[in-house]
């Protein structure tokens, strides 16, 4: 049996460097075009609610693994030769889309309808209506719930390892296959999650109780 | 380069996909009961008067949701047979999902529990109930059927979750799509496919929970 020394703690640091990567790419693409989804949802065209409706639908209801595996293949079967992070990058982008896009609807119909007369009457037009009016309010009603999908995003990049990916979960995988110490390194790569997501799952708790009492 | 789609190979070996749904399906169903048994205990056990008890609780939910579920199971699968505890995939993905569902459970169940008004409870002291009957009606029905939404789409997602076992070779829908993929290279074909397969069954299931909801909460409320 190998020890695990300097060298494998790096080499899994490094693993935990494409994991936070992995998710803010996939967390600012997807909240981009999560807004666009969410503001599609809530429209007043038929036909961009369903659209939007079925999106989300189609994401939350097939396995985070299936997409990835989906895009992977899919991007390069369009004829995009594009690097294997690209592909998982793209695939966390739509999936964090489709989740943010449902949180953000449900923030959006929960600011009161008067706010939205109150707008127009003010002579409001939409652009303004929405980023100066709803969101702000949609926004912070929506904190914990997108606090709590980050967590998920954080945990569900570790998919990416199935695909061959070498982020934290697989350098863990590799580190246990070279030192034969599987219940040391899998602890580490444990632990080195729950140091991400837990004081974010905490913060999302407090924003939560915060906004009860506010809520009172 | 032109690459042209052939979904024959998916229709050929469908019938190995359609029973690789059911296992999918098994696998689903055993965490998802056993997640709700870990669920009932978990809040029975972080209402204990000790200390101890309840830390330990606390823990076991932090730590399974905070840590991602295939850490969870390779963890199980890899790390415990250094500990001398060998399992094989099957039972594993058991109780990988068990674990990661029943955290989960702990935490919506509570919150219903914990929203039961008190005076329910103190009416129930007052017609003589004992202690375990007034848990069992007079807490727990109620509270269940409160959660009974945000519970079941935690338990389709541990549906969806199921697909990760594919990382330790357990039978389920994922790993027969992956032989397939390798016996014909039709990667696209195989895996789109069977994205479509898992969509009906978390379909079904929901329309399952649907009917159930129906049939055992339809006593009246208010």
């Amino acid at each position: 049996m190998a020890t695990i020394g300097f060298n494998e703690i790096y080499f899994l640091l490094q693993g935990l460097k494409w994991t936070i990567a992995l998710t803010i790419i996939g967390f600012i693409g997807g909240g981009i075009f999560g807004l666009l989804v969410a503001l599609a949802r809530t429209a007043e065209s038929k036909l961009l609610r369903r659209a939007t409706t079925g999106y989300i639908a189609v994401f939350q209801g097939t396995p985070l693994l299936m997409q990835l595996f989906v895009v992977y293949y899919g991007v390069a079967l369009v004829g995009l030769n594009v690097d294997a992070w690209l592909a998982v990058a793209i695939a966390f982008t739509l999936h964090a889309s489709a989740y943010l896009g449902e949180i953000w609807r449900g923030g959006i119909q929960a600011v009161p309808k008067g706010q939205t007369e109150a707008a127009k009457a003010l002579g409001l037009h939409y652009v303004s209506r929405i980023k100066d009016v709803i969101l702000p309010q949609a926004l912070k009603i929506s904190l914990p719930a997108t606090i709590g999908f980050l967590v998920q995003l954080i945990k569900g990049t570790s998919l990416a390892a199935i695909v061959g990916f070498v982020e934290l979960s697989r350098a863990g995988q590799i580190v246990s296959n070279q030192t034969f110490r599987p219940l040391t390194v899998f602890a580490i790569v444990g632990l080195m999650y729950f140091l991400i997501c837990w004081p974010l799952s905490l913060w999302g708790a407090r924003t939560e109780r915060r906004l009860q009492t506010a809520a009172r | 380069m032109s690459y042209s789609l052939d979904f024959s190979v998916v229709i050929e070996r469908l019938p190995e996909l359609l029973i690789a749904c059911l296992a999918t399906i098994g696998l689903a169903i055993a965490g998802m009961a056993l997640a709700t048994v870990i669920g009932v205990l978990g809040v029975i056990a972080r209402r204990s008067r000790f200390s101890a008890v309840r830390a330990l609780v606390i823990g076991f939910v932090e730590i399974i949701r905070n840590t991602p579920f295939l850490v969870q199971i390779f963890f199980i699968f890899f790390a415990l047979p250094q500990l001398g505890i060998r399992l094989n995939p099957t039972v594993t993905a058991i109780i990988a999902l068990a674990l990661n569902g029943g955290a989960y459970a702990i935490e919506i169940i509570r919150g219903g529990v914990d929203a039961i008004p008190k005076g329910q409870i103190e009416a129930g002291l007052a017609l003589g109930l004992h202690k375990a009957q007034i848990f069992r009606f007079i807490v727990l029905k109620p509270a269940l059927r409160a959660v009974y939404p945000s519970l079941t789409s935690q338990f389709i997602m541990l549906t969806l979750t199921t697909s990760v076992c594919t990382s330790i070779a357990a039978y389920e829908l994922t790993s027969v799509a992956q032989k397939i993929e390798a016996d014909t290279f039709r990667s696209f074909e195989v895996y789109f496919s069977i994205t479509i397969l898992y969509l009906i069954i978390s379909s079904l299931m929901m329309g399952v929970f649907a009917l159930i909801s129906r049939i055992s909460f339809s006593y009246p409320v208010k």
